[in-house]
């Protein structure tokens, strides 16, 4: 479980986030939503300790992570996989190597049993005989899918992806969006996914943080979310057509 | 920013990239791939650069000193002390710092604003470690065989002129080259060379490892490294002849 408890962060005279208290549950697909400059990669960044928050703290299981030491921090890191919006593979390796990278740095196995867990993770998101290609060979979906295996490579505790479907197509979005549901219950991870696509957050979200203008606007599961009565989240979420027409359905019924 | 804020957060980052390794046997690996991406790889601009150098030195030399009362040997000194004072370990750094220090900014501009660095941190890797401290390595151990090749070749490309265009004996140039060696003068070219090379590999980093933007800053900061680089060396060749050589 990932608690966020008063978080506040500014940049120069922009106060960015203000006040943010959160839960993150383990073993659920928990969702930061908001529009574009809400505020909410700030605040994900916060949480993985990219920055360093001005006011709150982030508590990882209980280890408050801005207060732990420099061997506690990268620790409680070894413990984090994170799926970034770029997918952020090391154009230098492949991606055999890309996926064994936390492996070789972190874990006490063998070159062999590397190997082994990186096909093994490579397997459960469908790449095969695709070991020896480098990152500007691949599709943005097949990079999202390598991103994915190197971030479950060291059994992670905590999993964080950033807006997991941007620049794919539906298709392959959905793909994306049913793999880190499967990898949540598998590895019982609590999940954050940063996210502005609401087909995403209909399809696996469980419990979703609304952020706006840098403060937590909303908190609830997506059954809850059609229902709200907050104008700035109806806003957000019925901004397109299909969703309007959605909301009409339910409603209908 | 002021001068003053880059200044501490250099030496900052210079404190995280010689903090201790994770794991020994990647730097080591990522080291001896630097040694060829950032020394083997300059070989071929130093040799060309050196031969063309030395030729031009001593063709210079003998046009100015073109006197019955200076013996002839003395243009094979004169290319000499220049090549090892000053022609190989700064000039050669000046150009190391074009051809290396861009491309390591670039690298590492490139690596922060595709969010490769962050995902080191998040991992918990030591990126500015990881990232630097194998090229610093590479750097202060291959750039003095670079030097010291200039300088065979540097004086080799005067001995061809000179001859070749019959300005000065081939005797007289051997005789010249050997004339008050001092080796102490090449502990003093290989000790700016060391120092050249750290700035270069440092300097460059920063400004690759806090490129913010997309592109057109990592374009930016690999000019950046070339420029303040340069500026950094002359400084210091300044400050480093006068405190070894005075």
């Amino acid at each position: 479980m990932i608690e966020v408890q008063g978080v506040s962060k500014r940049f120069g005279a922009t106060q960015v986030l203000t006040d943010i208290n959160a839960v993150f549950h383990k073993g659920k697909v928990n969702m930061i939503i908001g529009k574009s400059g809400s505020g909410k990669s700030v605040l994900a960044k916060c949480i993985v300790g990219l920055h360093v928050p001005d006011e709150g703290r982030v508590l990882y299981d209980g280890r408050s992570f801005h207060e732990l030491d420099k061997e506690q921090k990268r620790q409680v890191r070894q413990e984090i996989g994170m799926l970034f919006q770029s997918s952020a593979l090391f154009d230098s390796l492949n991606v055999m190597e890309n996926v064994m990278f936390p492996l070789k740095m972190f874990a006490t196995m063998s070159e062999s049993e590397m190997r082994d867990r990186a096909a093994l993770c490579l397997k459960r998101v469908n790449i095969v005989d695709k070991d020896h290609l480098f990152p500007s060979e691949l599709s943005g979906g097949m990079q999202k899918r390598v991103g994915i295996a190197r971030a479950i490579a060291m059994t992670p505790k905590y999993l964080f992806v950033d807006e997991p479907n941007s620049g794919l197509d539906p298709q392959t979005s959905i793909v994306i969006d049913d793999l880190i549901k499967e990898l949540t219950e598998e590895y019982g991870t609590t999940t954050i996914v940063i996210t502005h696509d609401m087909n995403s957050v209909m399809e696996t979200g469980e419990n979703i943080v609304f952020i706006h203008q840098g403060r937590k606007w909303w908190q609830g599961d997506k059954d809850q979310l059609l229902d709200s009565e907050n104008k700035e989240l109806n806003d957000f979420i019925f901004a397109s057509g299909l969703m309007r027409q959605v909301r009409k359905a339910i409603k209908g019924r | 920013m002021g001068i003053l804020f880059h200044i501490g957060r250099y030496f900052l980052l210079l404190g995280e990239t010689f903090s201790k390794p994770e794991r020994l046997s990647l730097y080591w690996q990522r080291t001896i791939e630097e040694v060829d991406q950032l020394g083997v790889r300059s070989l071929g601009i130093v040799a060309l650069l050196s031969v063309f150098m030395g030729a031009v030195i001593t063709i210079q030399t003998k046009t100015n000193i073109d006197s019955p009362l200076i013996q002839a040997w003395v243009v094979g000194f004169a290319a000499r002390q220049s090549t090892i004072l000053e022609f190989s370990p700064t000039i050669i750094s000046l150009i190391l710092a074009g051809k290396v220090g861009s491309n390591i900014a670039a690298e590492i501009g490139s690596m922060r604003v595709k969010e490769q660095i962050d995902a080191l941190d998040i991992m918990g890797v030591n990126s500015a470690g990881y990232l630097i401290l194998p090229k610093v390595v590479a750097s202060v151990v291959i750039n003095p065989f670079l030097v010291i090749i200039s300088m065979f070749l540097s004086i080799f490309g005067g001995w061809a002129a000179g001859v070749g265009t019959g300005i000065v004996s081939g005797a007289d140039y051997i005789q010249g080259i050997q004339m008050s060696f001092d080796p102490y003068h090449v502990t003093y070219a290989l000790i700016k060379t060391v120092v050249f090379a750290v700035v270069i590999t440092t300097v460059s980093a920063y400004q690759g490892y806090y490129t913010q933007g997309g592109t057109r800053e990592v374009g930016i900061s690999s000019t950046k490294a070339v420029v303040y680089s340069d500026v950094v060396i002359l400084i210091l060749n300044y400050m480093l002849t006068q405190l070894l050589l005075i």
